[in-house]
This record gives C-alpha cells, structure tokens and sequence, in this order.
C-alpha cells in the first residue's frame, strides 16, 4: 500500500484528551422518496474528544454532510432523522425541543458551511452578521465592546479590520470563507463542523484557509468535525478520520495508521486512488456499483464492489469493533485476528 | 446610503433625462403623423354645431399662428420643447380659454394621492400576504386562508369597482359612490374635507388594492420559497437566530430587492390603468381629464397629460432607482 501523504502528517500533534465532547449513537437520517426512504446516514455512531479534529471522508453523496446536519438538526425536508442520539455535553440534541436547540446552535456547535460563497447574508455587512449570532445568544452588548470582539475574531482568522464594514460581495471567497470561520467561533462553541471548507477554493488559498483553521484550533482548542473529498488537506489537518460508505461508518482510525495501514477494502480502495506524483496508476473506485440506498442488501453494505467479498459478507453485518488501539473498522476480515 | 456611489446617481439622472426627452420628443412627433390638424378638425367640429362659419379659412390660419402650428417643423420642436420645460403647455382646445397647465395641476394631486396610496398598500399587503405563504413557520390555517385574498386578483379593477359602488355605495350607503370630495366643501386643511377625502378615497383605492396585490403575493411568495434553499438561510438557522429574525432580516430582506424592481417596471401601467377607475369613480384626477380629452380630441390637453404621465413614472422610477442600491449594496457596482 502506498502512502502518499503520511510523510505530511505531523506524529508530535496532541491527539486531544479524553473527555467526549460529541458522542453520536446509532443516528440514522432516512430521505422520504415516492419509492421508499433512502437511508443517507444508517446506524453511524462515533464520538469526538475535546480538541481533536476528526476527518469525515467519503465520496459524494455518501452521507457526509446529511450527518454534519444531523448533529445540528439542520436536516432539511424530506429528510428527517429516524433514530439515534446525538449527545453534547449530556443533553440530547435529537430530543431536544425548538427553543432548547437554538439555545445550543452555536454556543455548544457551530457550522463553517459547505460553499461560503453563498453562506453570506449578500445584503448584511459582516459585522452584523457576525454581530447578530452574538447578540442572539448573549443578549445586547455595548457597542464599542461587540466591535471590538468582532475586530479580534476577525484579526484571529487573519482578516483585515477594514472586513468588519464590508458586504460579502466585496470579499473574495477565501476572505469570505475565513468570515465564515470567524463567525463560527465567535461564541467559543464546543465543537466546530466544517462541511468541505476549502472545497470552492483555489489550491492557494485552501491552503491558507486550511493553516487558518489549524491556527484557530490550536488557540482555542476547539473541537472539530472536518468533512471533505480532500486526502491531502485531511493529512495536514486532522488527528481521526471516519470513512463513510453509503452512509455507514466503515472505519474510524488516527489519521497515521490510516494512511500507513487502511484496513476496510473501501478505505484501501480511496487511499489507492489518491493520484500520485511518480507513478501513473489507474483509478480503481470505478468498479463495482454502489446498492441502492432505498434498498440496502443484507450483510455488508459494500459487498458489490468489495474485492474481499466472502459468503459472510452478503449475511451478516459487519459491526464497527475496535480491532486495535484506536483502530475501528466495520469489516468481516478483521474480526478473528 | 450604501452603495449610492455619485456616479450611480449622475448616471440615473441622466437616464431620467433621457426618458423624458424620449418621451416628450414622441408625443410631439405623433400626432404629427396623423392626417389632418387640430385646428381644422376644431373649426369642422364649431361648424358642425353652428351650421356655417364665415371666413373659416382665416380662422384656421390665425389659430395656427395662435398655436404655433404654422412655423417650420424644427421651430415648432423647439419652441415645444421650451414650453415642455416650462410647464407651459398652452390652453386647451375643447375649453379654451382654460390653460392646460391649470387643468393639469388641479387634478394632479388627486391622481398622486389615488396612485401612491393604493400602489404603497396593494404593494405592501401583497408582499405581506406572499411572504407568509410562502414561510414554512406559519401556521397551516393562515397559509390555507391567505390565498383566498388573492381571488379578486382575477376580476379586472375596473368591474370590481362597479360592484364596490353597488355594493358599498347604492346598496349599503356606507361610502359616497363618486368624486374627490363632499359637494359643498371648500378644499384645505380642515377636518371635514379631509374627512370626506378619506370617505372619497377608500373605494377607489379598494378596487385598485384588491385587484392587484395578488400580483406582488405571488411574486413575494415565490420570492421567499426560492430563498429558502439559499446557503445563508441554513447557515441563519445554524446561529440559532429567532425565526422572526432569520424571516423578516434574512427572508424578506432578501426576496423583497426583485419585488422593488418589478414595482418599477409597472409603475407605467399603474398610471395608465388609473385612468378607468377614476373614470368609474368620477375621480376628478388626470385619467379622468385623459378621459375627456381623448373625448373632445383636445390635443393639447392629451398631449399635457401624457407628457406629466411621462414625468411622474419617470421620477417614481427615479426614486425606486435610488432607493435599489440602499437595499441591496451590490447594485450600483454592476454596470
């Protein structure tokens, strides 16, 4: 196996402590079709510990972003979420009611969204923007003290104070992005979901938006959900990373045994598609097609494209089980040893 | 005043300018194309009524000299340009001695008054009602009841006026059926005329309201579903904003800058439209003057008219122009 982003990845990061910010249990988000619901997140569960940044990589459609949501009960029709417990601080988000959760978006979780081009309010100057999520949550502040904090958050991701004035149309998309990651800890939350924060951005500027995002957990050691396609940022950025298949979780592990050792086929599969410098290699994800999501087979849920498939597989579902250390992976072949 | 950059409003101005210099330049080209003149057609009308007119030759000559009609072309563009500027629009041909700027000018007020009223609240209970359609928040009873407001948007104004006055007026006596204001009144500052310039007003601006708003409840209602699915709604949802807030501030606020737009491309069927519901109402505002103008032929009544028909939706198109960039900041930077 090769491993072509592992000499990137930075052993000496502090992997976070011990104490369990988010803990997901059994959450499933079903999309309600003319035919059948079509199961986007199935059974996932994981957990994320203070300070950690934890990866969540799949391909499109595999229910990435449909759980970012469901942590912030932000699944918008038809979708809805089946089952499950999402746990911040021990209280329920999945139970709680409309008034408790806007109490907690954004104090306890707070979301740095997927294509901040258009996550902007066009006709709101950033600092009101900015202003308004602080002031729903904390009540009316001075003015001269809301400027202030608004000037350090941005001057924190690296923005000039000039920003705090501006309309987003007059950012370009990496400034509006580090607006987004401004915004996104200006109540000092607990955890942070990043959905592909660098995906509509030049490779340039991913980059900076990427040490931007590094920098701000470092200072506030503020958790993080990173989702995204990206494997090199992941690499750079992250201590876990969860991949998901079809919306189940098929393998959770620190990021340098991931890339040095992936264990699920699929997992394998994604690493040895990642393009490489030095050699011409073919892409492999092709092969196989995913089930349909309305209808899922028994046993594994990646058994139509598994090179390793056996009888078993097409039975029985392969739970997510700790095979090592801070190595969980949801496959038949790892069980026994 | 956010992006109202100088520029922006020198090239709104001018834009301004040049609608009314159109327009000024096409109304006094028209009924030149038309066979026949003014003149002649008023002295064939004296003649039909009084039988025989002596000298009706030399009449004609000296009233075209009187009216400027006997000077080449380009001198009677200019001169027409000049009194256009002045607000001189010479007298009226059906009744003469009367000035056309007179007669303007003391219907004006009435037609402003009807037209701004009822275009401010057709266009904010419309934008009202389709906003709350079309929010997912509101109740499932007042979403079901809102679009029966909207039923009368199918009859056209002028029928649903005849049937105010029926109803209102003939039937029920609670509201006076015509005119501006109570006979007997002397116009000003009083309660009293005001009072009756209120009773006055209320069906004619009824029936303009009632029949219109659909149009902006539709719109706005489709405005705000498409709003919906906007990255910036989800992410206000996120912060944990108050539903009110992330309705009125990042909803509305947002869907409202096409409906301001709209408003001002139908400012120019609003004014014209008036016409027959002030008609109806024996409204004594200029769609009623238009009305008998186009009656009597008095070419240079029409001709006034629609020159202040111009103007007036040119400046409601002005100000709505200036009023686009305060809303939404990214306007004037477009070119």
């Amino acid at each position: 196996m090769s491993v072509n982003f592992a000499h990137e990845i930075d052993e000496r990061r502090p992997a976070g402590t011990d104490q369990v910010v988010l803990q997901v249990e059994g959450l499933k988000v079903y999309y309600a079709t003319p035919t059948g619901d079509v199961r986007a997140v199935d059974d996932v569960t994981f957990q994320i510990r203070e300070g950690e940044i934890v990866g969540l990589v799949g391909e499109s459609g595999c229910g990435k972003t449909t759980t970012a949501m469901a942590i912030l009960r932000l699944v918008q029709s038809p979708g809805r979420i089946v089952d499950g417990r999402i746990l911040v601080d021990d209280v329920d988000i999945a139970r709680l009611n409309e008034r408790e959760l806007r109490q907690i978006r954004w104090t306890k979780i707070s979301l740095i969204p997927q294509g901040a081009m258009n996550s902007l309010n066009p006709v709101m100057r950033i600092k009101d923007q900015i202003g308004d999520a602080i002031e729903t949550h904390e009540g009316r502040q001075p003015r001269q003290a809301l400027k202030e904090r608004i000037l350090s958050l941005l001057s924190t991701v690296g923005l000039p104070s000039r920003v705090y004035k501006m309309y987003p149309h007059e950012l370009s998309g990496g400034m509006k992005q580090r607006v987004c990651i401004a915004m996104a800890i200006a109540l000092n939350p607990t955890l942070v979901i990043a959905d592909e924060p660098t995906s509509a951005l030049d490779v340039v500027v991913q980059r900076v938006v990427g040490e931007t995002l590094l920098d701000v957990k470092n200072r506030l050691g503020v958790s993080m959900i990173l989702i995204g396609h990206d494997m090199g940022l992941m690499a750079q950025l992250v201590d876990r990373i969860a991949v998901m298949y079809a919306g189940h979780l098929v393998e959770l592990a620190d990021v340098y045994s991931l890339f040095r050792e992936p264990l699920h086929p699929y997992t394998q599969l994604l690493i040895d598609s990642i393009p490489s410098i030095k050699e011409r290699k073919p892409l492999k994800l092709t092969e196989g097609i995913t089930h349909d999501l309305r209808n899922p087979p028994p046993g594994c849920i990646f058994q139509l494209r598994c090179p390793h498939v056996t009888d078993k597989c097409r039975t029985v579902v392969p739970p997510l089980l700790e095979v090592a250390p801070s190595r969980e992976v949801a496959c038949h072949l790892y069980y026994d040893a | 005043m956010a992006g109202l950059t100088p520029q922006y409003v020198l090239r709104r101005l001018g834009m301004f300018l040049l609608t009314i210099w159109l327009g000024a330049t096409i109304i006094f080209i028209i009924p030149r194309l038309a066979p026949g003149d003014p003149v002649a057609a008023m002295v064939s009308r004296l003649t039909a009524q009084a039988g025989y007119i002596e000298n009706s030759a030399e009449i004609i000559a000296a009233w075209r000299e009187r009216f400027g009609l006997d000077g080449p072309l380009w001198v009677q563009y200019l001169a027409y340009m000049r009194n256009m500027l002045t607000l001189d629009m010479g007298y009226s041909l059906s009744s003469f001695p009367s000035r056309v700027d007179e007669m303007i000018f003391s219907a004006l007020p009435w037609t402003v008054g009807l037209l701004s009223v009822s275009t401010i609240l057709s266009f904010l209970a419309g934008n009202a009602i389709g906003a709350l359609m079309g929010w997912p928040r509101v109740p499932r009873w007042i979403r079901a009841l809102l679009p029966t407001s909207l039923t009368f948007t199918s009859i056209p104004f002028f029928m649903l006026g005849i049937l105010l006055v029926y109803l209102f007026a003939y039937e029920l006596r609670w509201l006076p059926p015509t005119g501006a204001y109570g006979r007997g009144l002397t116009p000003g500052w009083n309660w009293p005329f005001i009072k009756s310039v209120i009773e006055h007003g209320i069906l004619p601006v009824l029936s303009i309201v009632v029949t219109s708003m659909g149009f902006w409840a539709l719109g706005m209602r489709g405005m705000i579903i498409t709003n919906q699915g906007e990255d910036y709604m989800i992410l206000a949802e996120a912060k944990g904003l108050r539903p009110s807030r992330i309705f009125l501030r990042y909803g509305v606020r947002n869907s409202i800058l096409p409906q301001v737009t709209a408003l001002a491309l139908s400012l120019g069927g609003i004014a014209g439209g008036s016409t027959l519901v002030e008609y109806i109402f024996a409204y004594p505002g200029m769609g009623y003057l238009l009305y008998q103008g186009i009656v009597n032929t008095d070419y240079t009544l029409i001709q006034g008219i629609v020159f202040m028909l111009i103007l007036g939706t040119a400046t409601a198109v002005l100000i709505l122009d200036l009023l686009l960039p305060v809303l939404d900041p990214r306007i004037s930077y477009e070119r």
